[in-house]
């Protein structure tokens, strides 16, 4: 009836997910007795949960991201700890757990904390950027993002129920297979990065319709702004990276379930298969993350430099360039393989060919500070601690891509301080920026300015002393996923890494703290512009936060920083303030397919992971039904009037002196 | 700055071009584009998919774990016939989108029953083939080459059933609602969804049959 599921599933005997899942389920069951006495469900249902506006589900998206952000470091610290304390000793995590630890951190935080979080600012901001209403499939982007949602749920159960995948964030075969993890810990990795994959490619295909597709007048692709080019490219490799990720998952799912031998010791299986395959979507994956970061630095900098963005053609070069050789260097993950010579050299030579355009851009920031004046706000803090840290992670990629080297330092921390230079630095810098930068026109109020900077500070000392010792420890000889060891000389460094790892606790506590201060005081933190930090591009030329339907009337783009150019036309032309002609607007109408479809995928992942198969038919029947009844409705679209559209507009136009109307000039 | 105005007035030179013109002057394109194309794009992602299980037979194909091999199993007639039915399905799909251009309801019911009958016909032809092979001891867990051929040529297979139900659908929403625009565009989705599944079969009958019945 419940297939492998009994009472045994539920650690009992083990304090620590107990005792953190018991607390998780109180806060959850806490915010929904919350939202029910206070009458929040149907807000929520109407507004949120249901919502196609793309601005709403690149804040969900966002949300997703920095709840699992707290559970991805918690991860993170339970490690440092550990190792901190584990010389000559078992420390409090027994060997399973810690395994479980440092796979569901990695997991989480790829999938759950950069992905959601590159992919909700991408939502929320790309269709501003581009100057329209929507973005092309909005019924679909809800049903991504819920998916995405799905798979963060499925992980999160595992620690209550059974056990997470203890074979690392990638599930190297053999180890992953039925026989030497017979347990249900990788199928939940499994079912959880399936159901979330689709998800993605779902985000992906979405984005990049709407950037070729979707765009206002006169926005030709040579005047978008750089965000929107790093969208374009990030989502190109998201359609042709993640179904490998898919076509790899679902075989080893066939020799987990039906006994077929793509990866398996026996009967002719390939395991250096999964590597290839595996990493021929990771290596791009890395791109997929760190390319909207450099989209996001590039609107920060230039924003912040009072400047257009140096060497913009350039700078659209290096990132198609990036998007094409990132498909080229997936076998640099595994030099170790045996490929000989000849291959590893290529690959090697792609590698640090692929540092070449990130070098550019590089430079084409530093060229926009320069004669900029430059204002060091928030978001331009994260830019230029970004800027130093990448290009230290930067290096010693290069010198991870010599082959030679590689075979010294892979699976060495000096790798682990490598990826976490790079993603940390870039991808997670970005995303703060991107989150502080566009916090108010998302809201229509500013994050504190003080609390932020403070969580920036820690944020970056506490990466340096976090992650510096591993680069020595690499080099001493400390190998990756240690749960104890016995060499004296690394104990300072790990204590050292711990205090590190603490440092940036304290800056994730001023993060939280900015968040609660700032809705508190969001009165006087109010932005009524629209226009915050004096921007350049044309998601400050609407209100804050936008209308449902982002501008009364699109506008007309005449070239690069295209509301720069609006603004300094209406100062040279002392506009008159003429009325627009406002113009009936057609939306797409909420639709609750996306969580519907979630909730039974959620049913089906979680049936299939514990064998349920009646409820897995039941999941599966749920979820297509779902899309049927979707395709059946005779409305998908409502229409706001145009006396509306007028007062919605007149109202926002009312604080923006400096404008005529959103769309005019 | 104002300066790139003139610099580039028209500089757009992959536009991709719709029927309506290029977007940058005409602004936002029409629906029927946006879906056509962002459905264009799905089926590049699928046929990635399939190319890694292509890479994967590829890989594979000569590790038989001492069992029997391509030439040994594939019956080159069958997979002919499979391949007529599908080709002709193809073409009454045509013939139904045609059908819906004109929204002339009897013909596109008709040609869609007739493509039906085709897919039907192929998923038979190709599920007594895999019954037959497990039959006969050379089931998906015989050995590597095995699971590779049954996964990516039921991973077809799959699709072909995805594409029956949808067609199905189809042919519901058009008796119930007449040639919408909305289910217009959803018929050319289909069309384009069923047209790629041929692609598809094509490399597979080449790949995986050809090639494989040669060792």
């Amino acid at each position: 009836m419940l297939g492998k599921l009994n009472w045994s599933a539920i650690p009992l005997d083990q304090p620590i997910p107990m005792i953190t899942s018991g607390v998780v389920a109180l806060a959850i069951l806490g915010v929904l007795v919350w939202a029910v006495v206070r009458g929040h469900l149907p807000y929520l249902w109407e507004e949120w949960i249901t919502s196609v506006d793309h601005k709403r589900i690149g804040v969900m998206y966002t949300l997703l991201a920095t709840v699992m952000l707290l559970r991805g470091f918690a991860d993170a610290i339970m490690m440092r700890s550990q190792q901190a304390i584990a010389y000559h000793s078992q420390g409090y995590l027994p060997p399973e757990h810690f395994n479980q630890i440092f796979s569901a951190h990695g997991t989480i935080m790829i999938f759950f904390v950069a992905m959601p979080f590159v992919i909700g600012l991408m939502n929320l901001v790309v269709p501003l950027q581009l100057g329209v209403r929507d973005v092309a499939f909005p019924t679909l982007n809800s049903v991504g993002f819920w998916l995405t949602a799905t798979g963060a749920l499925l992980v999160n159960i595992s620690l209550v129920i059974g056990e997470f995948a203890r074979t690392g964030w990638l599930p190297f075969p053999p180890l992953s297979e039925l026989t030497y993890s017979p347990g249900v810990g990788v199928d939940y990795y499994l079912w959880s990065l399936e159901i979330s994959g689709i998800g993605t490619l779902v985000a992906g295909i979405n984005l990049v319709t709407t950037v070729l597709k979707i765009r206002t007048k006169g926005m030709n692709y040579l005047r978008m702004p750089m965000f929107c080019w790093t969208t374009l490219a990030t989502n190109l490799l998201i359609v042709a990276a993640f179904p490998i990720l898919t076509a790899t998952l679902a075989m080893l799912i066939l020799d987990r379930y039906l006994g077929f031998h793509f990866f398996t010791n026996e009967a002719g299986g390939n395991m250096m298969m999964f590597m290839n395959l595996i990493w021929a979507w990771g290596h791009p994956e890395v791109y997929i993350l760190v390319l909207p970061a450099f989209g996001i630095f590039s609107e920060v900098v230039s924003t912040f430099s009072g400047k257009p963005l140096f060497g913009y053609r350039s700078m659209v070069l290096a990132t198609m360039a990036i998007c094409v050789i990132s498909f080229m260097v997936w076998l640099h993950h595994f030099f170790t393989m045996g490929a000989g010579p000849d291959v590893n050299a290529i690959f090697g030579i792609a590698s640090m060919i692929i540092a070449v355009p990130t070098g550019v851009k590089i430079y084409n920031w530093l060229f926009t500070m320069y004669g900029g004046r430059v204002r060091f706000e928030t978001p331009m803090l994260w830019s230029i601690g970004f800027m130093v840290t990448f290009i230290i992670g930067g290096l010693t990629g290069v010198l991870l891509a010599v082959p030679p080297a590689d075979f010294l330092l892979h699976n060495s921390l000096f790798l682990i301080a490598h990826f976490h230079n790079v993603i940390i630095g870039g991808v997670l810098f970005g995303a703060f920026a991107g989150y502080t930068y566009w916090f108010p026109k998302a809201f229509g109020f500013r994050l504190h300015d003080g609390l932020g900077k403070a969580a920036f500070w820690f944020w970056l000392i506490g990466f340096y002393v976090a992650f510096m010792p591993l680069y020595v420890l690499g080099f001493l000889g400390m190998t990756r996923r240690m749960q104890h060891y016995d060499v004296a000389e690394w104990r300072p460094w790990l204590i050292v890494a711990a205090g590190g790892a603490v440092l940036i606790l304290i800056g994730i506590v001023f993060q939280i703290l900015q968040l609660i201060v700032s809705i508190r005081r969001r009165e006087e933190l109010r932005d009524r512009t629209g226009d915050p930090w004096n921007g350049r591009s044309l998601e400050w030329a609407t209100a804050s936060p936008p209308p449902v339907f982002n501008f009364a009337i699109l506008p007309e783009v005449q070239g690069e920083d295209a509301f720069w150019q609006q603004k300094l036309h209406s100062q040279r032309q002392d506009l008159e303030k003429r009325e627009p002609h406002y113009e009936d607007i057609e939306m797409p109408r909420n639709s609750p397919t996306g969580f519907v479809c979630a909730f039974f995928a959620t049913v089906m992942g979680f049936a299939l992971i514990w064998h349920i198969w009646w409820m897995v038919v039941a999941g599966f029947v749920g979820a297509v039904a779902t899309f049927v009844v979707f395709a059946w409705r005779d409305h998908d679209e409502y229409i706001i009037p145009a006396a509306e559209v007028a007062r919605i507009d007149r109202a926002n136009l009312a604080g923006r002196p400096a404008l005529s109307s959103a769309g005019g000039a | 700055m104002s300066d790139t105005t003139i610099a580039y007035p028209s500089s757009d030179p992959r536009q991709l071009r719709s029927t309506t013109g290029a977007a940058a002057r005409s602004g936002p394109a029409s629906k029927r584009v946006v879906t056509g194309y962002g459905f264009w794009i799905f089926i590049l992602s699928d046929m990635v998919m399939f190319s890694a299980f292509f890479a994967t037979y590829a890989v594979l194909l000569g590790q038989t774990a001492g069992g029997p091999s391509g030439r040994d199993l594939f019956d080159l007639r069958n997979v002919a016939i499979e391949t007529g039915f599908l080709l002709a399905s193809s073409f009454t799909c045509g013939l139904a989108s045609i059908a819906a251009e004109t929204r002339s309801a009897i013909w596109f019911q008709l040609a869609m029953a007739v493509t039906c009958i085709f897919g039907l016909g192929f998923l038979a032809i190709e599920g007594s083939e895999f019954a037959s092979l497990v039959g006969r001891g050379a089931g998906p867990t015989r050995s590597a080459f095995l699971s590779a051929f049954f996964t990516l040529v039921g991973c077809h297979g799959l699709h072909v059933s995805a594409g029956i139900l949808w067609l199905l659908t189809m042919m519901a929403q058009v008796f119930a609602k007449g040639f919408r625009a909305d289910i217009q565009r959803r018929i050319l989705c289909f069309a384009l969804f069923w047209h790629a599944l041929d692609i598809i079969w094509i490399a597979v009958f080449t790949v995986v049959y050809l090639i494989g019945s040669a060792r």
